[in-house]
């Protein structure tokens, strides 16, 4: 029997706005009168690491993802989309940011940047569902790089159980409302990205 | 009404609707956002909430206002109450006035922190009452019920939740925030107030005997519940009830289940699943707290039950997660385990370990500290940001709160005959390395004590400390003077220098190596993250067509420099600390003028 209506991990890099996600969902969940849990990576590895976020929409249980468990892997990142998909069922979607952040590994010269397509064929091989996308520049386009968790909230709005309004709703309640419109029209492109 | 609320945030809203009336505590991941939320939630209520100096300090504080007969709480990490245990064994015998909370959060898997000790142990050595949280919402009411047993049995009550709860979301039910009731009136009361023997030894046959009484109480509280169904059982502790419900679920096998919350155990449901079950498994993270009790117990009234806990799946170090307990108990009943993990090309991944930011001045200090005492110096450090500079060379010891500096004591005194230079963050030095600085005073250690101060407490949230001029809530306060403490601790020299001007630092350094007795650089440059979040416009720097390719720059290991064709680059993370600058040997960077 499932425990969970819908299981997300949300990936990236400290700083990117993981967090931001996975806050409008639950409060979307809540206004949608769905129970919701989540953990969230805190502390030491926010700094400039790798961060995984869990929300499971309709689900009074863990608060993290079983391994294999999830339904979408949104990654915000591409490295970290192949660094925690074993969390993604071979059912799930995954959706990817191609743009990449270097970690100082890399920029020291010490470890190497794997191609995109070194990063997604393992992913389309593991699951049904590989979505890439340069959502950097769907933000830029929007008005601002840093919406670019919020033109993957967009792309992500297409797979959970949860409807756009109430998102919409949610995102209201989490941006400062000087750059609601912005955010918006960063949902938008995402989401017509994945139409 | 429902709230999607982080687990601390659930807490500090159990806090408000206690109606408590003082919150004391230190940062400490995973329990700086209690505080943190008090302050945000209180608005007009006539409640105290502080960052206190350090544990020990927030839990007499909090014992101070609980016997004015006031609600309070004291917040830390697991390893805080190591600071505060002093007052926590004692407050057990003298008690309380209103309920005193003790808001200790564990950090199972050590996600950020340098052990993985179960704080259950704790409450069990001093005989205090311990409630372990499943998720928010429990943790909700578990604080607020914590106020009323700590009031019902006079006795400071633990709330003990872990990383997974503390730093879970959940949609959470939330109250009306009530106004601190209570008098504000310390009661003269030396038999309970003054920890003389002649006083200690009745308070400690009290303690003993009140707790059977309260093991009766916790026996009906809601935390615990037991369901009897096939002759397999599982008992379950804190989170580890929620994984072992949602696998029994997920298994559809019927199996009887006990899921425990409070200590001391509920031992009436304990001899029910025992006299019930043929086989059980104790599933509890970290230690073996109730396993122990249930083979106790067993001896009494069942035998011949099979007991699995510790020897079997269950480790005892590390944090449990769902699927780690559901194939626990499907290999107790013989049900297949989930299938292997995909085989994925991990190798092909870069590893992105937490770094100090681009600008972050301890890498400027730390640079420069290296240049002076040279690769074969002692490098003592301690607990903040910069032990993630580890890979510099200059931290070679992280132990707990200020051991930087009485750690290089004891390697001089030891014999150790290179250089010794020790370092700490502001918060850190005021939280446990001042007593360290008096001690190398006092027993002339010849050591270097760098104190990277960055104005706030930078690892846990930025929060204020008392060198910075503000309180928790924001109000301005005495700016303590670092410089001013080092010197009345005792230090010879004292100097302060800007990390960004890396010769001047350069020459502090040698001044503080060369002095023939204690010494003491105080590293002063604000937080990156705090200035640009305060307004500070970053200056912009490129490199130019000097560059030779000397590759000097990257050995400063700065995220924002990379190397490009054989020549260096400064990418968009660069936060314009122009260290870099003094760095390079052909003067190719330079700031760019707009």
């Amino acid at each position: 029997m499932r425990t969970s209506e819908c299981d997300l991990v949300i990936v990236g890099v400290g700083g990117q706005g993981v967090i931001l996600i996975s806050d409008v969902l639950g409060r979307a969940a809540v206004l949608a009168g769905k129970p919701v849990c989540g953990a969230e990576t805190h502390g030491m590895a926010q700094r400039g690491g790798s961060v995984i976020n869990h929300t499971r929409i309709g689900c009074r249980f863990s608060p993290m993802v079983a391994a294999g468990g999830a339904d979408v892997l949104v990654a915000l990142e591409p490295a970290e989309a192949l660094r925690f998909a074993q969390f993604l069922s071979p059912a799930g979607v995954a959706l990817v940011n191609t743009r990449p952040v270097l970690p100082s590994t890399v920029t020291s010269g010490r470890a190497k940047y794997p191609s995109i397509e070194e990063i997604l064929a393992p992913l389309k091989a593991h699951s049904c569902r590989v979505i890439a996308l340069d959502a950097t520049a769907l933000a830029q386009a929007a008005g601002t790089a840093q919406a670019m968790n919020v033109v993957m909230l967009g792309a992500l709005s297409r797979y959970i159980p949860i409807s756009e309004e109430l998102i919409l709703q949610a995102l209201a309640q989490v941006v400062p409302s000087r750059f609601l419109e912005i955010n918006r029209k960063a949902f938008f492109l995402g989401k017509a990205e994945v139409e | 009404m429902r709230e999607y609320l982080l687990g601390n945030a659930a807490i500090a809203r159990g806090l408000l609707e206690a109606g408590v009336g003082l919150v004391a505590g230190y940062p400490g991941t995973p329990s700086s956002e209690i505080i943190e939320n008090v302050v945000s939630l209180k608005s007009e209520l006539p409640l105290h909430v502080e960052w206190s100096v350090n544990e020990k300090v927030a839990l007499e504080v909090a014992a101070g206002a609980c016997w004015t007969g006031r609600r309070a709480a004291a917040t830390m990490k697991h390893v805080g109450l190591n600071v505060a245990a002093d007052p926590f064994m004692t407050l057990a015998y003298l008690g309380v006035g209103a309920g005193l909370v003790v808001i200790c959060a564990d950090d199972p898997y050590c996600h950020s922190s340098q052990n993985e000790q179960d704080s259950r142990r704790y409450a069990q050595f001093a005989g205090i009452p311990c409630l372990d949280p499943e998720n928010p919402q429990e943790a909700k009411e578990m604080t607020i019920f914590a106020f009323e047993l700590s009031e019902k049995f006079n006795i400071p009550v633990m709330l003990r939740p872990t990383t997974r709860v503390s730093h879970a979301r959940e949609d959470v039910e939330v109250g009306q925030a009530e106004q601190s009731a209570g008098k504000g009136r310390f009661v003269k009361d030396p038999a309970r107030r003054v920890a003389l023997p002649i006083h200690a030894r009745p308070l400690h046959h009290e303690l003993l005997a009140k707790q059977a009484s309260i093991e009766e109480e916790l026996e009906k509280a809601p935390w615990n519940s037991i369901e009897l169904k096939g002759d397999t059982g599982i008992i379950a502790s804190g989170i580890a009830g929620l994984y072992a419900k949602e696998a029994v679920i997920e298994l559809d096998e019927d199996l009887s289940l006990l899921c425990i919350g409070t200590y001391p155990l509920p031992r009436k449901m304990i001899r029910r699943m025992l006299e019930h079950v043929r086989r059980v498994m104790i599933i509890e993270e970290l230690e073996p707290v109730v396993e122990e009790q249930v083979r106790m117990i067993a001896r009494e009234v069942n035998p011949q039950v099979e007991i699995l806990g510790k020897d079997a799946a269950i480790p005892r170090e590390g944090e449990l997660d769902y699927l780690r307990v559901k194939d626990a108990v499907a290999k107790m009943i013989g049900k297949p385990v989930s299938r292997e993990p995909a085989d994925l090309p991990m190798a092909i991944l870069p590893p992105r370990p937490p770094s100090l930011c681009p600008g972050c001045s301890h890498r400027a200090t730390y640079y420069a500290m290296r240049k002076v005492f040279g690769k074969k110096a002692i490098y003592p450090s301690d607990i903040g940001c910069y032990t993630m500079a580890v890979g510099m060379g200059t931290v070679d010891t992280c132990l707990c709160m200020g051991a930087s500096i009485t750690l290089a004591s004891g390697i001089a005194f030891g014999g150790e005959k290179e250089g010794i230079c020790c370092s700490l963050g502001d918060s850190t030095f005021l939280h446990g390395g001042m007593t360290g600085l008096l001690n190398a005073a006092y027993n002339k250690a010849k050591i270097t004590v760098t104190i990277l101060d960055n104005s706030t407490t930078a690892m846990t949230g930025h929060q204020p400390n008392p060198a910075t001029g503000m309180t928790a809530t924001g109000e301005k306060t005495t700016a303590v003077s670092i410089e001013g403490l080092a010197r009345a601790l005792g230090a010879g020299m004292v100097e302060t220098v800007d990390p960004y001007r890396l010769e001047e630092t350069m020459e502090s350094f040698k001044r503080a190596r060369d002095y023939p007795g204690l010494s003491v650089i105080i590293a002063r440059q604000p937080c990156v993250i705090k200035a640009r979040r305060g307004g500070v416009r970053p200056k912009t720097f490129q490199v130019g067509e000097e560059c030779i390719g000397c590759k000097l720059c990257l050995d400063y290991d700065c995220p924002a420099i990379e190397f490009e064709n054989d020549k260096a680059r400064i990418n968009a993370l660069c936060s314009g600390c122009g260290v870099c600058v003094a760095i390079c040997s052909s003067s190719a960077i330079k700031e760019v003028t707009k």
